[in-house]
């Protein structure tokens, strides 16, 4: 084989090799079980991935700005069991706060309440990051452990045991179906509101100054800065608009599964993290797409929709999470790194 | 002299720094449509008097007047809106995006929410054509070469419509070709009535691009003369305030035996070396010519190690050796000054004792691993005491001595590793007349030790005043070695061009 077609070969594995893998591995798992080929199964991933891809989609923000957020899960639970709290059934007799009322108006109420407290966190961790120049890990490591402590603190005073019994009309948001096709498989209302979700942060990635500005910055900060480009003010920005996300995430999670501990959402991070890494935004910053962060959350779910269903020990459901990431990263680094 | 006459009149600056007076009543007046050379050593004070006129530093006395209006900008932006532009010396590029959002960045055109990309594209070609520059704004900066990069940063200025531009340095990375296309758009802006600061090391070309030379010395105006006045030496000497009376050192090296041959050597990965074929001599000082991307600094890099050869057979005194990466290669009596002294030569942070002993560490360990913290002391005194290193202390950093100081420390390092073959890319690249003589000189005692030097430059009146013989490289290939006493910048231009 000439050097030019290996080298062909090898540009192809590296622009590809990750998909390839994940479509040796569905094939794996078709083999074993077949009847995972359902439009039962396809919707379920579409739902599963719905809260997530808004997840995802935040932090992609960040990891452009060659930065992350590792606050993620803490705020999903912080904001759902804020959420949790104040939303309960008006007919449910142990009410935490029994005074409250339950009419549409209220309960929108309370959605942008989690989504502005999320924002506003958020934007905190920008500001640390843009104006006092901490590193992202850490600024985040520090909010992802306030907001643990704020959460649980809450959690404990409101009673310190799970939220349930939750209005009927706000799970409606999260639970309520487009399309049913019977048989269980039907078009979620959620996966509407991520494609929602999507569009909108398409738009503003792709079409907007704020967006062209993200990848400026995340590129080359000091050529931003030069060119008139307000670095801090795209930093915050760019956290506030992942704060956002998160809070609807928070909201949507908290309706799909209906009750709220102060753990829930632990480790979202990751799998947000690894779909953005999955679908190409580069840790290097200014290199990412839209479209390849939500075949991320998509591939990376229907993985684990895929080793569940068949039913692989889910301490090895984590071994092949963990390989697949190490992988994606392998690709991402061999991508930027020149050959000498 | 009617004050109308001038686009810009920057006159009684002065700037204070804690301990240093970095500006004392300079002064610069730039006439519309002609280009301003401003010159000086390292530290004399130009960059510290551009950074006032862009409001980097807030100057501490002084007037500054565009079109005869006293202005005072707060930041480079504000100047930029102002028609006042700089090409920087390090490209400030957001090299994953494209060249089209480049030019824009910072004042996307907008169609109501979007950004108005047609308007974009259109509006970069447009300007592209005039200038003549061939580059397609859809294309990532990333994959383009350091001179397009270079005229797309002046491309940037011309679209702010601005009346002064300062170019920094702005050859310090073009070839003679790249050169003369700078120029050309030089001429073009000159002709659309333009004032151009010009500031530059090379003196052959400030003579010839420039109408006006403006010397700056210990952050005082010494001179402006017209460009047609003056010499080099005449600069030389006003910039030094002495009298430099020979650029290049006496050569007294003679060169032995063959201590290097390399054979049909190739590489792998682009760029690529193809076929070379040299030897170098005990005592010799074989100088690299070529143009941006001839494959000159590939082909020291592969001889270090630090690329993947392909095939080619490298004997040092007759011996084959196989450097397959840094390590082997300093064992095998071979030392790399590389190009990008701040990116990969200096540890800035580090003082002048870790970057005089660093590539020697292992020398310095006794058996458990603990490192002798006399020898490095006495080491890191010879380093500073043979390469003249003008410097408070070995514990200062590195990073705030002169360009021409931390060559030498560097230089130190390697000498340090008692190499036979030291091969040197650009070794006086962005240090000041009087510290590349004393550079030139230490080349020359190299090889008066018998030492085999291979010294890459862009600068042809430097290979032709220290080298023995020329090797000149052409798209990776090699085009003719020449003697330097027989051979002229006509030919080895003609070389450099032999296989594009």
């Amino acid at each position: 084989m000439d050097k030019a077609k290996k080298q062909q070969i090898t540009n192809f594995l590296l622009s590809y090799g990750i998909y390839i893998v994940f479509a040796l591995m569905i094939l794996v798992i078709v083999i074993l079980d077949p009847s995972v080929l359902s439009l039962n199964s396809l919707t379920t991933i579409l739902t599963q991935s719905s809260t997530r891809c808004m997840l995802a989609l935040g932090v992609a923000g960040l990891i452009v700005l060659a930065g992350t957020d590792l606050s993620i899960g803490r705020m999903v639970g912080m904001g759902a069991v804020l959420a949790a709290s104040l939303l309960q059934a008006p007919n449910f007799e142990r009410r935490i706060f029994p005074n409250l009322p339950s009419n549409w108006g209220f309960i929108f109420l309370v959605i942008a309440l989690v989504v502005v407290l999320l924002a506003c966190a958020s934007a905190v961790s920008g500001t640390m990051v843009a104006k006092l120049k901490m590193h992202p890990f850490i600024a985040t490591l520090g909010m992802q452990l306030v907001m643990y402590g704020v959460c649980s603190t809450y959690y404990n005073w409101i009673g310190g045991s799970p939220i349930g019994s939750l209005n009927e009309d706000f799970k409606s948001i999260a639970q309520g179906k487009v399309i049913d096709f019977g048989g269980g498989a039907n078009l979620s209302l959620l996966v509407v509101y991520a494609g929602i979700a999507i569009a909108v942060i398409w738009f503003i990635w792709n079409k907007t100054t704020f967006g062209k500005n993200m990848f400026a910055v995340g590129g080359n900060t000091e050529a931003a800065a030069v060119s008139g480009v307000n670095v801090d003010k795209t930093i915050i920005t760019t956290y506030i608009l992942a704060g956002i996300l998160y809070g609807i995430a928070s909201v949507l999670e908290l309706g799909r599964t209906g009750s709220a501990t102060n753990n829930l959402g632990v480790n979202y991070e990751t799998d947000a993290i690894s779909a953005c890494v999955v679908g190409g935004v580069s840790f290097n910053g200014g290199v990412g797409t839209i479209g390849g962060v939500v075949l991320g959350v998509l591939l990376l779910q229907a993985i684990n929709f895929g080793l569940a269903y068949v039913d692989v020990d889910p301490n090895l459901q984590y071994i092949v999470k963990g390989l697949i990431i190490l992988v994606a990263v392998a690709i991402d680094m061999r991508k930027y790194v020149k050959k000498k | 002299m009617g004050k109308e006459n001038y686009v810009l009149e920057m006159s009684g600056i002065v700037k204070e720094f804690p301990g240093v007076k970095a500006l004392d009543n300079a002064q610069l007046f730039l006439r519309p449509g002609t280009v301003h050379a401003l010159m000086g050593e390292n530290g004399a004070g130009k960059s510290t008097l551009m950074k006032c006129l862009f409001g980097i530093y807030a100057k501490d006395a002084g007037e500054i007047k565009v079109n005869g209006e006293v202005v005072s900008y707060e930041n480079p932006k504000q100047a930029l809106e102002h028609g006042v532009s700089m090409v920087h010396q390090e490209l400030n590029q957001v090299r994953q995006t494209r060249v089209a959002d480049n030019i824009w960045l910072g004042r996307f055109p907008k169609k109501g929410l979007v950004v108005d990309e047609k308007y974009m594209i259109t509006e970069t070609q447009k300007i592209f054509d005039d200038l003549g520059i061939k580059v397609d704004p859809r294309t990532k900066v990333g994959s383009l070469s350091v001179s397009q990069a270079q005229m797309i940063e002046i491309a940037k200025a011309v679209s702010y419509d601005a009346k002064i531009v300062v170019m920094d340095e702005p050859t310090s990375s073009l070839t003679e070709q790249e050169v003369a296309h700078l120029f050309r758009i030089i001429e073009q802006l000159k002709s659309k009535g333009v004032g151009i600061i010009y500031i530059s090391h090379k003196m052959e070309e400030i003579l010839k691009i420039s109408d006006e030379v403006t010397i700056m010395r210990d952050g005082k105006w010494i001179a402006t003369e017209p460009a047609s006045e003056l010499t080099t030496d005449k600069i030389i000497k006003l910039m030094v305030g002495r009298d430099l009376s020979h650029r290049f050192p006496p050569k007294t090296n003679v060169p032995g035996e063959d201590i290097l041959k390399v054979e049909h050597f190739n590489t792998l990965y682009d760029p690529k070396i193809k076929d070379v074929s040299f030897n170098l001599k005990k005592g010799e000082i074989l100088g690299v010519a070529g143009l941006m991307g001839s494959g000159r600094t590939e082909l020291v890099e592969a001889l270090f190690g630090l690329r993947k050869v392909d095939s080619g057979e490298v004997f040092v005194e007759g011996k084959k050796v196989n450097n397959k990466d840094s390590l082997s290669a300093i064992k095998n009596g071979f030392a790399l000054l590389t190009e990008e002294r701040r990116a990969t030569g200096i540890f800035s942070v580090g003082d002048i004792r870790f970057n005089s002993v660093i590539a020697n560490i292992k020398a310095y360990a006794n058996k458990i691993g603990a490192l002798n913290d006399k020898k490095m002391k006495e080491d890191t005194k010879w380093v500073i005491d043979s390469m003249h290193v003008k410097t408070p202390s070995e514990k200062t950093k590195i990073g705030s001595l002169s360009g021409g100081n931390q060559q030498k420390v560097i230089l130190g390092r390697w000498l340090l590793t008692e190499p036979d073959i030291l091969m040197l890319d650009e070794p006086t690249r962005g240090i000041d007349v009087g510290a590349k003589y004393e550079i030139y000189q230490l080349i020359l005692d190299l090889a008066n030790k018998g030492k085999g030097v291979v010294v890459i430059s862009s600068e042809m009146p430097e290979l032709l005043g220290i080298s023995d013989r020329i090797m000149v490289m052409s798209n990776g290939r090699l085009a003719g070695i020449v003697n330097t006493a027989e051979t002229n910048q006509e030919e080895i231009l003609a070389l450099a061009a032999k296989y594009i």
